[in-house]
């Protein structure tokens, strides 16, 4: 197995392997819940909760848990850290619990949970499991607030907190609309908008990805040919 | 009659109003994942409707029945979970025994329905909203053909898209996402059928 420093680890699910924008896993709650920021947020935290917790105890019980039952094993390790979760949300914050609704409890099965589970926490220490879990939990809550972000300032012209997170105090900060104008686009606040906003990133990170590969081939060609007329020029 | 009739009209609202895939979110990834050819989304489609509907049937007793009068309803997340999960394995012996065909091109897939977010989300949404038998039932219904249906339209469409020229950085999931983004748009228009 290639070493990996801690750094790689922690940064890898961020940019390199984001859950949701390169390996496109975990789709459902970004549509759904990226409607507001505030919505985003929350869904972000509590998933960032149930990653770490699953993937620290599943290292930890790794060599416990036979390999003939580990994924109905896993999945019940990861449905119990998610009733958890669930019940604090109920008890502390009914508005979040309210708004997210049935995609708390599914957060049990977004295949990012099972797959850090399976692929990465079953074979590795218990803090690279740590840190993979914060890295890959970050990377997806960063993605699910560049759709909200998106989302909301089109779909809505504004910003608004306060709503879901009743102790913030209630402000909202105009960005598309203001005394006589309204520039926003409501559809973007509708599942359509979802969609068109999800796909667009996904075309943009294609573009850069593309653009930097093509600049890697365009450099060794050069290079390539220089050499060659080099060859030649000796001959 | 009236009974009937509301029954029908519940199936009506999950497959078109409210789609599952295009409104509620459910079951984006073998949405994405596997509607690339027709005869197989179609073969998962009919699978997970199965899976849906004998959840809903196994799950909504087992929450009234024996999770409330045992004073541990908050429990009903991983009891379903495991539910599913077996089903799921139940469906995917039948599959191999009756039509193996069918079993080898789903392949992979048939294991990933216990995590489609729509089996879940339904049997879930049924007793969080505190919903009676009947009313579940039609709702697992409506939403899982919804699903099929969703998932064949797709399936087509996506076989036209792979002879189009299709701007580089669009290749692949985000024009999907877009095609998914305008059935959204057409599926918003059905809703005044049901008022």
């Amino acid at each position: 197995m290639e070493k990996v420093s801690k750094k790689d680890n922690f940064l890898k699910g961020i940019w390199k392997e984001n859950p949701l924008f390169v390996t496109v896993l975990g789709t459902c709650p970004a549509l759904a819940t990226t409607k507001t920021i505030e919505a985003a947020i929350g869904m972000g935290v509590l998933f960032i909760i149930v990653l770490i917790c699953s993937n620290v105890l599943v290292s930890l019980l790794r060599k416990l848990i036979p390999e003939e039952i580990r994924t109905p094993a896993y999945i019940v390790i990861i449905a119990s850290f998610v009733t958890v979760v669930k019940m604090f949300t109920n008890a502390f914050l009914p508005e979040l619990y309210s708004t997210l609704g049935v995609f708390i409890s599914l957060i049990v099965v977004n295949c990012i949970v099972l797959g850090r589970a399976e692929s990465y926490a079953s074979n590795h220490g218990v803090f690279d499991s740590f840190l993979d879990a914060l890295g890959m939990g970050i990377g997806y809550m960063i993605a699910l607030l560049s759709i909200s972000l998106i989302r909301e300032v089109i779909g809505t012209g504004a910003i608004t907190f306060g709503k879901i997170f009743t102790f913030l105090p209630a402000l909202s900060l105009p960005i598309l609309k203001g005394s006589g104008f309204d520039y926003s686009i409501s559809i973007f606040a509708t599942p359509v908008g979802a969609f068109i906003v999800f796909g667009l990133i996904l075309a943009t990170i294609a573009f850069i990805e593309n653009r930097r590969k093509e600049k890697a081939e365009f450099k060794t060609r050069m290079l390539k040919n220089s050499s060659q007329a080099q060859m030649e020029d000796k001959k | 009659m009236n009974y009937f009739i509301s029954f029908l009209l519940a199936i009506v609202t999950g497959m078109l109003i409210d789609n599952v895939v295009l409104s509620r979110f459910y079951g984006i990834c073998p949405f994405l994942g596997v509607s690339k050819r027709v005869q197989s989304s179609v073969g998962m489609g009919i699978a997970v409707t199965f899976v849906i509907v004998l959840a809903t049937c196994v799950c909504w007793p087992l929450y009234t029945y024996i999770l409330v009068p045992a004073g541990i309803p908050f429990m009903d997340t991983v009891a379903y979970i495991l539910v599913i999960a077996s089903l799921v394995q139940f469906v995917a012996l039948i599959i191999k025994k009756y039509s193996p065909t069918l079993y080898r091109n789903l392949g992979i897939y048939l294991p990933l329905i216990t995590t489609n977010c729509a089996v879940l989300g339904v049997v879930q949404g049924n007793t969080d909203q505190a919903m009676e038998f009947l009313p579940s039932l039609a709702n697992a219904i409506g939403t899982s053909l919804g699903f099929l249906l969703v998932i064949f339209i797709f399936a087509c469409v996506r076989n036209r898209l792979d002879a189009m020229n299709v701007p580089k950085a669009l290749k692949g999931t985000p024009i999907a996402l877009i095609t998914a983004a305008l059935m959204s748009l057409a599926f918003m228009g059905l809703m005044g059928i049901v008022g």
